[in-house]
């Protein structure tokens, strides 16, 4: 019998989100994927000016917090033809660099673990087993009898208050979980080292961009941040020999902790690799420029798509070929909610339709959720690491061949495990090991460009916008830690006549399409096994394996008419 | 070693480090998480040992909830220092909700937040984070199916305070500039007359929450703030007041384009934009990520984060500051030499400029004017 549930809110990760789902036979039949909160970004940057909009746009999103940045400051630059200094493209890099890297790893151990790690059964951990078993896969120095009792006390000081804080009402001993005492041990002292070690590689953000999370130094034309030898207020030996520091703490902790850890808790989960595969279309703007020639042919991640599965063809990426529809979402178009609509055409007036709240259940045969339905020629697509990953692997990127190749080899599957639950939390692995040795390679090369006098780091030539023409608009894009992001710019008379964001959780947690199609997640979700419908422990590890990012998925845009603001004037 | 005592030296008992200890935070750090948070507080050296002592009590129930927001504030707490995030879950305070870190979903989750809010009834700390959109009764952001509206207002009536972590749930923040598509407010708009506190800035300095958040503790009560709700410890002064680059604006040595000399050299960044003058906000002493950097140190302007509507009076943030009738900052920058300089800081130091731009600001009195 037919069964619908919800998980509302899907915690660990960033914004709203809800899933409701259709359970047949023990298994989830069909599911709807909702993002149940809006602000309206999109509206409230008309009329700005555009050098501005990286300040707002960055703050879709305080979790991956470059990004859109990064993707808003191209857009300008690619309408207004901008070429940034050499100085500028490295210290992007080594920003969207860390960036990757962090978030990865807090993504794993703080937002995803929980789903495969049972916090209670560390307790019945033998620390010097624990210890065997982390020496037997790593070299890690933290990895002694007395680290591991030392975790373990404290786990059992704290359970012994009672008072269990974020882990009380969790699904421990829940049948689904497998690991070993041992193991779990493992996973949670990794995870209270995790937290210290991302709060002091993220410095690297600070010194280049002032803090983090919302690093501010990025400007259109470059970046903020001085960079001269002779100076103790701009980055100098002093501040390099710092970043060299905390990029080589950020390395080894990826290549002994993180990826020593994925390996060990994925084997005993190997049947997550033929779960959760979804839509099997995979997009990858591509990014990380190797050269300052300002196209697109020297990424280290390669530009391309992959459809159903395909690595024997990556087809070329074609920016025109993105629509967005409505179909399923709240807002209306004026040419009707049925066709797709490109970014610079995109218009919006939210029109919330689903039940008055308090509510138990969505409308899921009509609209129900603030994200759009992004689609490349009309199909849905997955991005984010395993995109990304897999483009790059197709692509013969040799990095990722090696690394892909060697996790592979060491959990016994194939390629094909990649199009998995399993896979996507695997290829997050494989980008941010890539990630965490280019960094130090970027750092190297600006020390060759201060150390030949080059200071440079801001193209202030069209700063003016008196210089600028009338009208123009520009498609910026990064590879963001959740995949494909992409901001569309329309500028008029030196303001923002239109702006749009399809932001990686957009293309993965958008609802149906006019042509019924389910997104990424929806389709994922599709077969998976629940063994207890109370506690249905297996959606959340689907849907984290994307890394859920939700507030920046919510957008609102006001084409040409000014519906919202019709609607607003007060 | 042993080092010497001075008269006024307080200390911590060793059974309290021990006990520290035992909780695997060493007693170096636990000292210097006590001192620095006392001097964060700006109280006295002589408190540390009753801030040492309210570490001890039993852990504050704390329930943190997101509703506008993108999470740049719980990103920030996990970036916390003295004590870091670790500790204080751990150790602390007792995290009874938080999307972003608790390991319950669903009704389980939602069941944790009403249990926690009805055993600790009057008694928990409640922090909030992003703003409440009012529009269209409160579909804008929903929990669980229940509007943001109708669950903060709950929370917040049962609180025995409310401390609202950046500028979004202090001030409406982002969702709330023009033209505010979802009628987006702030907690203290959304709940009149309940006992809360703003710690704006985007995002929150992860310092000021945990020496908030100790206030507390130490005191029982919420510390006192400034009439938009702003501790003024740490928003008593104005960016431009401790800022580092405060001598070359004095000396009439300014930035006149990202990357030149000047910039390069730390000069004053009033030119390209820097709102530090109408800014209250202790980034120049705390700084971000355990005093690494922050804007103006990395070669950016202040943007003003931490004001009411920032994101409209502020903007755009690459114009300078106008004028100032009178004195003139822009002029003076022009035109500076020392002497002028000199009457233009006792002019900012006097607080005597009116401001014609902020509605319904009670400090206006305290800014420098801001053309319309």
């Amino acid at each position: 019998m037919a069964k619908k549930i919800a998980v509302d809110p899907i915690t660990r990760i960033e914004g709203h989100l809800r899933i409701e789902a259709q359970l047949e036979g023990g298994k989830i039949a069909n599911a709807w994927s909702s993002s149940t909160a809006f602000r309206g970004i999109e509206t409230i940057l008309k009329g700005r000016d555009p050098r501005d909009a990286h300040h707002f746009t960055q703050r879709f999103c305080g979790v991956c917090t470059t990004v859109h940045s990064m993707a808003s400051i191209r857009a300008v630059e690619d309408a207004l033809k901008i070429q940034i200094p050499d100085n500028a493209r490295l210290i992007r890099n080594i920003i969207m660099g860390i960036q990757n890297v962090q978030d990865h790893v807090i993504h794993f151990y703080h937002l995803h673990a929980l789903d495969w790690v049972d916090i209670t059964s560390a307790l019945k951990a033998d620390p010097k087993k624990t210890a065997q078993l982390a020496q037997s896969i790593s070299d890690w120095p933290n990895s002694s009898v007395k680290h591991f009792k030392a975790v373990k006390e404290r786990i059992a000081a704290f359970v012994s208050t009672g008072r269990l804080g974020p882990f009380q009402n969790a699904y421990w001993g829940h049948s689904a979980y497998r690991l070993p005492p041992e193991a779990n041990l493992m996973a949670v002292a990794h995870y209270l080292e995790a937290l210290e070690w991302q709060k002091e590689v993220i410095k690297v953000h600070a010194i280049l961009g002032s803090k983090n999370p919302h690093p501010q130094t990025f400007l259109v034309g470059g970046m903020a941040i001085p960079v001269d030898p002779d100076s103790q207020n701009a980055i100098n030996a002093d501040k390099i020999a710092y970043m060299q520091k905390l990029l080589k703490k950020a390395r080894l902790f990826v290549e002994q902790v993180y990826i020593p850890d994925l390996l060990a808790v994925a084997s005993f989960y190997k049947d997550w690799a033929a779960i959760g595969g979804g839509v099997g279309n995979y997009l990858a703007y591509g990014d990380f420029h190797m050269d300052n020639a300002g196209g697109t042919d020297n990424l280290y991640f390669p530009r391309g798509v992959i459809m159903g599965k395909d690595l024997a063809n990556v087809l070329p990426m074609d920016e025109k070929k993105i629509t967005e529809y409505v179909t399923h979402s709240w807002y209306d178009y004026s040419g009707g909610n049925d066709r797709g609509l490109h970014p610079y055409q995109g218009e919006t007036s939210h029109n919330y339709t689903g039940p008055k709240p308090p509510y138990d259940f969505l409308d899921t045969d009509g609209k129900y959720s603030w994200v759009k339905s992004p689609r490349y020629n009309d199909q849905p697509m997955e991005v984010g690491p395993l995109a990304r990953v897999l483009v790059a692997y197709a692509s013969g990127n040799q990095d990722a061949k090696t690394i892909v190749n060697y996790v592979l080899g060491q959990l016994g599957v194939g390629p094909e495990a990649l199009f998995s639950t399993l896979g996507r939390t695997a290829a997050r692995g494989v980008d941010c090991l890539m990630m965490a040795r280019m960094n130090e390679k970027w750092v190297a090369d600006l020390v060759n460009n201060m150390g030949r006098g080059i200071y440079e780091t801001h193209n202030a030539e069209k700063w003016d916008p008196s210089t600028w023409p009338k009208e123009a608009q520009g498609f910026g894009y990064h590879e963001a830690p959740r995949g494909a992001l992409g901001h569309w710019i329309r500028i008029e008379n030196g303001q923002i006549a239109n702006f749009q964001a399809v932001v990686p959780s957009t293309w993965n947690a958008g609802p149906r399409d006019a042509a019924g199609q389910m997104g990424p997640y929806e389709s994922a979700l599709v077969g998976t096994p629940i063994a207890d419908e109370n506690k249905p422990l297996e959606i959340l590890r689907t849907i984290h394996s994307f890394d859920p990012c939700l507030a920046c998925a919510v957008h609102v845009m006001d084409g040409k008419g000014n519906e919202l603001i019709k609607v607003k004037a007060l | 070693m042993k080092t010497e005592h001075t008269p006024n030296e307080v200390s911590i008992p060793e059974e309290t480090l021990r006990k520290w200890e035992a909780r695997g935070v060493s007693r170096r750090d636990f000292i210097k998480f006590c001192t620095a948070t006392t001097a964060a507080m700006a109280l006295p050296m002589t408190f540390v040992p009753r801030v040492a002592q309210a570490m001890e009590d039993n852990r504050l129930p704390v329930i943190w909830v997101e509703y506008q927001s993108c999470s740049g504030d719980s990103e920030a707490f996990l970036r916390a220092n003295q004590p870091a995030a670790g500790d204080i879950i751990l150790d602390v305070i007792s995290l009874e909700y938080s999307e972003v870190l608790m390991a319950a979903a669903g009704h389980l989750a939602e069941e944790a937040k009403q249990q926690a809010m009805e055993k600790y009834k009057g008694k928990y700390v409640l922090i909030v984070e992003g703003a409440i959109p009012k529009g269209d009764g409160g579909v804008y952001c929903t929990v669980a199916g229940r509007s943001a509206v109708d669950s903060c207002t709950e929370l917040v009536r049962n609180a025995a305070a409310t401390i609202c972590v950046g500028s979004c749930a202090s001030f409406g923040g982002i969702p709330a500039a023009a033209p505010n598509p979802t009628d987006a407010v702030s907690v203290m708009d959304l709940v009149p007359g309940a006992p809360v506190i703003n710690l704006p800035g985007c995002p929150v300095n992860a310092e000021n929450l945990t020496a908030t958040i100790v206030h507390f503790l130490t005191f029982g009560k919420l510390p006192a703030t400034d009439r938009l709700g702003r501790p003024k410890f740490a928003y008593g002064k104005r960016i431009h007041d401790n800022c580092e680059r405060r001598a070359h604006f004095d000396a009439g040595q300014y930035a006149e384009a990202f990357g030149d000399a000047g910039h390069r050299q730390g000069h004053c960044l009033y030119k390209l934009g820097c709102k530090g003058p109408e800014t209250f906000h202790n980034c120049p002493t705390i700084r971000y990520n355990e005093g690494t950097s922050w804007l103006v140190m990395a070669g950016h302007g202040c943007v003003g984060c931490s004001e009411p509507q920032f994101w409209d009076t502020m903007s755009p943030f690459y114009r300078r500051l106008p004028n100032v009738p009178g004195f003139g900052v822009e002029m003076t920058a022009d035109k500076i030499g020392i002497g002028l300089a000199a009457a233009t800081a006792v002019a900012f130091g006097a607080h005597g400029v009116a401001s014609c731009f902020r509605r319904g600001d009670n400090m206006e009195q305290d800014k420098v004017i801001e053309e319309e």
